[in-house]
């Protein structure tokens, strides 16, 4: 995995822990993926599998004292992000990397007028003018679809709506034109009608700018829909990674397979059982030796707990890691697939 | 929307008859959470009830089981009125009604240990005669949500989110309830785990013939639980219809487009789908649009909708529907 021309961001063995009284939470333990110019890399796992930690590492926006950046690398345009200064970091957020967080109420200032938190960053990175960045800021809240945009940049924002919010939201992110859009749960915390909204917008921002978006989600479904490669996340490690199709139709690891089955979906016959995941992930102030899965994994064999599997590649793209991929360990079949449940 | 019959009049454990919730808000407004609504749960059944949030699926449920009064109409359990009664005959009605809440977190007293938590409504109802009794009561009733005896003695916070709902679920079982209003049950959990969460309702469903009113906004997981489905907009209810009929067949251009958003797990199936992106958001339940209330955001409205009131309409089998000018 040499970077090659199409690469904007290369992240390399990445472990973050946090300290607690409990004693040391190993987050991330070893992450490493590839992002590439123009495209949706979903990262997608559960509560605790790391996903955010990622995300908030790549920004360097974890809280100061009791995380730390335990080892790794994470290259973008030849600098090392995690080796950046505060003030050196400071340059990179917004014009090269910026954030959507979930929650769109948390992250904007309830006493600041919408366009003013638009205007900040440019007039900041960009040096431009009070009037060219108000001008600029319009124009932003226009491209994101917000109706009345000059009448509405003077306004604060608990006047929006939720889905309106975070249209604020990733207007103030894209406001210094970034290379890359972390987006880490844009539309949980809104309806599926609005998020059907926000997704659609990505979308075509992403088309229009050209930026390479890193979205976070634990939804399997906002991934089919708007992802090109997704990478599974499970206590602190990338279990699958692949393009959309390959991780789908064809996943290789059983945490994947129990994750398609245990999904209800509205086109799926009532009467079938959903096939839940046994028990709960892991501890990670103690993550298991092995495979973080091997505890609720049915097909768990005894080297499965001694020792964490080897990516086996698939595919250019696709690799996960399971010792079930071993020359010597037994044949096993998903036990359900996407196109059955149709 | 008055006069709506969602269901046949036969076997109903449920019956709920225009009823209206109103909240007063700031300035002498009305919020109209709830604005006229009448449905009929049979007995042993899933009443599934969705919606965005605002739309007052919440505030319904909560009413139906008397944690709210009603601004009007009523709601009768096997014939009676669930709000008329009071003392002794308010209690019989508690414990034939339970609830279960969405956050397993804020739901559970964090100072009580679980065994006292589940034994709560043993000891409201006096339903065990004796500590031994109680304490084997709610041994078993951990272990029918697939606890252990030994989590009795511990408290809340040693609980993982799904765990938690399981003793929320055992609270709510304890009295040996006809009915319950789970109230998005499984939102707050891991897919993972919300997996679990349902195929054990499903199962204490079967075991004891309980009926649910399943509150969700989403649309995938209330499909996969209900038998059939409410789907509410601004306080009314647009359609209802058993679940496949729902979901095969939507006719309400709301519902249409609730469901097309729906993102499903399945690339090539999304890749080839036509998605209705609604403008604009959900208008304010304190002043809701004249007329039809989804014609703000409506692709067929036409002036008329402002003015003419839907007509509550069965359109096939058990499919009712608030039907406009546009649905024939």
């Amino acid at each position: 995995m040499a970077m090659n021309g199409d690469t904007i961001l290369q992240v390399r063995d990445l472990a973050v822990s946090f300290k607690t009284y409990a004693g040391e939470v190993q987050a991330v333990r070893g992450v490493s993926f590839d992002l590439r110019r123009g495209e949706t890399l979903a990262i997608v796992g559960e509560s605790g599998s790391g996903k955010s930690v990622t995300a908030k590492s790549l920004m360097r926006l974890l809280p100061e004292g009791n995380s730390e950046i335990k080892g790794g690398e994470a290259i973008f345009e030849g600098q090392d992000l995690l080796k950046l200064s505060e003030k050196q970091m400071q340059k990179m957020r917004g014009p090269k990397i910026a954030m959507v967080f979930q929650d769109p109420m948390t992250s904007l200032d309830p006493t600041m007028r919408v366009g003013n938190q638009i205007t900040e960053s440019l007039r900041k990175h960009l040096r431009m003018s009070r009037r060219r960045a108000n001008e600029r800021a319009i124009e932003l809240l226009k491209m994101v679809g917000i109706p009345n945009a000059e009448e509405r940049s003077r306004q604060y924002p608990h006047q929006f709506s939720g889905g309106m919010r975070q249209r604020v939201v990733i207007a103030i992110a894209l406001a210094c034109d970034p290379k890359v859009l972390i987006a880490d749960e844009p539309t949980t915390a809104l309806d599926v009608t609005i998020q059907a909204q926000i997704l659609e917008l990505l979308r075509d921002l992403q088309e229009r700018l050209g930026m390479s978006i890193i979205l976070i989600t634990h939804d399997l479904g906002v991934v089919a829909q708007t992802a090109h490669r997704v990478a599974v996340m499970y206590a602190g490690k990338i279990v699958e990674t692949g393009t959309v199709r390959e991780v789908f139709y064809n996943p290789q690891m059983p945490y994947t397979w129990g994750l398609i089955a245990s999904i209800p979906l509205p086109t799926a016959d009532r009467s079938q059982e959903l096939i839940p995941i046994p028990g709960s992930p892991p501890d990670m102030l103690d993550p298991p030796k092995g495979c973080p899965f091997a505890p609720r994994c049915p097909y768990a064999m005894k080297v499965c707990t001694q020792e964490m599997p080897p990516y086996t590649t698939f595919s250019p793209e696709h690799r996960a890691a399971c010792w079930l991929h071993h020359p010597l360990a037994p044949d096993v079949e998903p036990p359900i697939k996407v196109e059955d449940r149709r | 929307m008055t006069g709506q019959n969602g269901g046949s009049k036969n076997g109903a454990l449920l019956q709920v008859r225009d009823l209206k919730k109103h909240f007063r808000v700031g300035g002498g407004a009305t919020l109209k959470a709830v604005d006229g609504i009448s449905l009929e749960i049979k007995r042993g059944e899933t009443f599934g009830l969705v919606g965005e949030s605002g739309c007052g699926k919440s505030t319904a449920g909560r009413t139906m089981v008397r944690l709210y009064e009603p601004s009007g109409g009523e709601v009768l359990l096997e014939g009676k009125n669930v709000h008329a009664a009071s003392g002794e005959e308010g209690r019989r009605l508690n414990r034939k009604m339970q609830m279960i809440f969405q956050d397993p977190q804020a739901s559970l007293n964090p100072r009580m240990v679980v065994g006292d938590i589940v034994a709560e409504g043993i000891d409201i109802h006096r339903l065990a005669s004796s500590k031994k009794e109680r304490l084997d009561r709610v041994h078993e009733l951990l272990e029918t949500v697939g606890l252990s005896k030994e989590h009795a003695s511990r408290y809340p916070h040693e609980f993982s989110g799904g765990q938690r709902q399981r003793i929320g679920i055992a609270r709510a079982l304890a009295v040996d309830p006809e009915f319950i209003v789970a109230d998005e049950p499984v939102s707050a959990l891991d897919v993972s785990i919300q997996a679990q969460v349902i195929n054990l309702m499903r199962r204490l469903q079967e075991e004891r013939g309980l009926t649910y009113l399943f509150i969700s906004h989403d649309l995938s997981v209330v499909k996969y639980i209900s038998d059939r489905v409410g789907v509410m907009y601004l306080g009314v209810l647009v359609e209802v219809a058993p679940s496949e009929e729902l979901y095969s067949n939507p006719v309400h251009p709301y519902t249409q487009a609730l469901l097309s958003a729906v993102p499903v797990p399945d690339p090539d199936a999304e890749h080839e789908r036509e998605r209705i992106v609604l403008e604009g958001d959900v208008p304010s339940p304190v002043d809701p649009p004249s007329g039809c209330r989804f014609r703000t955001r409506c692709p067929y409205a036409t002036e008329a909708c402002a003015h003419e009131d839907p007509v509550w309409r069965e359109v096939g089998p058990e499919h009712w529907v608030a039907a406009c000018h546009c649905i024939s």
